[in-house]
């Protein structure tokens, strides 16, 4: 059993290590205003997250984690480069695993720099390495830039691509697009009738009485939008074959590493990425992680919440797969883009579970 | 020794599941006036009768507050997570036929799948700044439905009633909503997605996993199912 004592005495451990390395202590509301965080994420926080109304300021939510409220601070008075680090609880529903704790102690390092990408990405991984050191865990990590990267570079239209990097977080949409854009699968009937359509503005008019805020003019858009899509030629089945590769890419980082630099040769849209992901083993290297075991896979992080973009990892505890990871993080540039309306800093950052870092120690002893 | 049966306070689903009960010789009766919730058993013994809200039935199923109950399948797959971890189905009803179904404006000659509502969804926010709106009750159920297809860029807001007037209202873009023949959603120029099916549901009766079944409860639930299984 582990008692809440135990857990505070192990985040002010953690904290102190982070303050060591150079972080502000910065404190979050536990209610945030829901309205941001939907807006950045849509329903699967609402679902996750504790919500509750409040009769002036509207919908707010029990912090589902801090980096929102951390990046908002960060986006209105800091300067760069910036280091913080927090502890507190965070509230999430469990909807599909009764056993987990719907609140629990987080604590974290967030680092704002944006002069070396891969020495930051570095330092945030060393620092959370070091903080889980003697539990003997198993650390994951992978790219979120490659498959972007690879996306961007497909030979078809801007407006596939953008449908494709919509659903980079969605797997199996994310497939079903590419297979529909390669030509691989069906195309609906009612869509196909739809394309052959000669006159789609008596279509909408006949149809029905146009209701809500969805115009017309924004129907008949779409439609002359799939029309021109069906002259398009497929993506090729190499270039798919290509985006597949990639996704299987998964070893230790040197081995991984090869992989990737072979595939550039067919693929140089992802060159820019290899190379950002050479410079970070380089950079962990030179922080003391050795690098040769260190897992990568490509596919790692594209189930989690949309945020990460670039470099991703957590720590997992090897035997105890009922356990959910100690720790997690990675990079969000997208993230701090859109909080600062237009304005991104770069940043990356991670969290521990200070409740798993007992649990296993005493696991253990 | 009894067993408490919760059976849908108003309407035709109580008429229905009384009359369903009947045909099986258990005869259920409000007792009082009409105003009254009050209710009474005969034809088999040591079963009480409570009259609920349908929407509270599943919440007093899972409390263990009673042994049975009868509700939608919907109402327990929107309000309880492991809905089958707190309680069982028994019987199906055989009326009380829904559907749980995502519909938008039938002009949006565009739209004809989720595929197509995820597309139409991302062009949405662009043009007007929020995400696109589904009025529904059924937060749960939509959303694990539409995360589960991978339709993005869309919000929930919440609609206790009338919900096929809220795009004509404005007040949002697209509806999930429980339908049986569709006539409501045609009167209101809407359309059902092919692919739109959410869950297909039917009064259904529940039993309690939390209830206290000591004391010959068993034994009269199986004589009861004996009984209605007939």
């Amino acid at each position: 059993m582990v008692t809440k004592a135990e857990i505070r005495a192990e985040a002010l451990r953690l904290q102190s290590l982070f303050e060591d390395a150079g972080a502000l202590v910065v404190e979050a509301d536990i209610l945030q205003p829901a309205d941001t965080l939907l807006d950045l994420y849509g329903e699967d926080i609402r679902a996750r997250a504790f919500v509750t109304n409040d009769p002036l300021r509207g919908e707010r939510m029990l912090r589902p984690d801090f980096t929102v409220p951390v990046v908002q601070m960060h986006m209105s008075n800091g300067a760069e480069p910036a280091r913080y680090t927090y502890s507190g609880e965070v509230f999430r529903k469990q909807d599909d695993d009764p056993d987990r704790a719907t609140e629990y102690m987080q604590v974290g390092f967030e680092l704002f720099d944006g002069s070396d990408p891969a020495a930051a990405d570095a330092e945030v991984f060393a620092l959370m390495a070091r903080a889980v050191e003697g539990l003997n865990l198993r650390a994951a990590t992978g790219d979120m830039g490659l498959l972007m990267a690879a996306v961007s570079g497909l030979r078809t239209t801007e407006r596939r691509k953008a449908a494709l990097m919509r659903h980079i977080w969605r797997p199996n949409r994310f497939r079903a697009l590419l297979d529909r854009f390669a030509g691989r699968r069906e195309v609906p009937s009612a869509r196909a009738a739809l394309i052959a359509q000669t006159d789609p503005e008596a279509l909408i008019r006949a149809a029905a009485p146009q209701i809500g805020l969805r115009s017309g003019a924004e129907v008949l858009e779409r439609v002359s939008a799939l029309q021109a899509d069906a002259l398009e030629p497929p993506i090729s089945g190499g270039e798919v074959a290509l985006v597949d590769s990639l996704l299987e890419v998964r070893g230790a980082s040197p081995a991984a590493l090869s992989q990737l630099h072979d595939l550039a040769v067919d693929m140089p849209a992802i060159e820019g990425a290899v190379a950002r992901l050479a410079a970070r083993l380089d950079a962990l290297s030179a922080r003391g992680i050795d690098v040769d075991t260190l897992e990568f896979e490509a596919r790692y992080g594209r189930t989690s919440l949309e945020y990460y973009d670039g470099f991703v990892f957590g720590f997992y505890a090897g035997e105890r797969g009922d356990l959910p990871p100690v720790s997690t993080g990675g990079r969000y540039d997208a993230l701090t883009r859109v909080l600062g309306r237009g304005r991104s800093i770069p940043a990356v950052g991670g969290v521990i579970r200070p409740h798993l870092a007992v649990t296993l120690r005493k696991g253990a002893s | 020794m009894t067993l408490r049966l919760g059976v849908p306070s108003k309407g035709r689903l109580m008429e229905k599941t009384f009359d369903w009960f009947g045909a099986r010789g258990v005869v259920l009766n409000r007792s009082g006036s009409e105003r009254e919730y009050a209710a009474d058993v005969s034809g088999v013994d040591g079963l009480s009768l409570q009259l609920l809200s349908a929407g509270e039935i599943p919440r007093e199923l899972a409390a263990g507050r009673i042994h049975l109950g009868v509700t939608g399948i919907d109402m327990v797959r929107e309000k309880l997570a492991f809905w089958d971890r707190s309680v069982q189905e028994i019987a199906p009803l055989g009326f009380g036929g829904a559907t749980l179904v995502i519909a938008v404006p039938a002009f949006w000659v565009d739209v004809d799948t989720l595929e197509d509502l995820d597309a139409a969804a991302a062009a949405f926010r662009r043009r007007h700044g929020f995400r696109m709106r589904i009025a529904t009750k059924y937060h749960r159920l939509v959303h694990e439905f539409l995360r589960r297809e991978g339709v993005a860029d869309y919000q929930l807001v919440d609609s206790q009633g009338a919900t096929e007037g809220t795009v004509k209202n404005e007040t949002a873009e697209a509806i999930a909503d429980i339908t049986s023949t569709g006539e409501t959603l045609r009167a209101n120029h809407l359309k059902i997605l092919s692919d739109g099916v959410v869950l297909q549901s039917e009064a259904m009766l529940f039993k309690s996993r939390a209830a206290d079944w000591s004391g010959g409860r068993k034994e009269a639930l199986a004589q009861l199912v004996a009984q209605i299984g007939r």
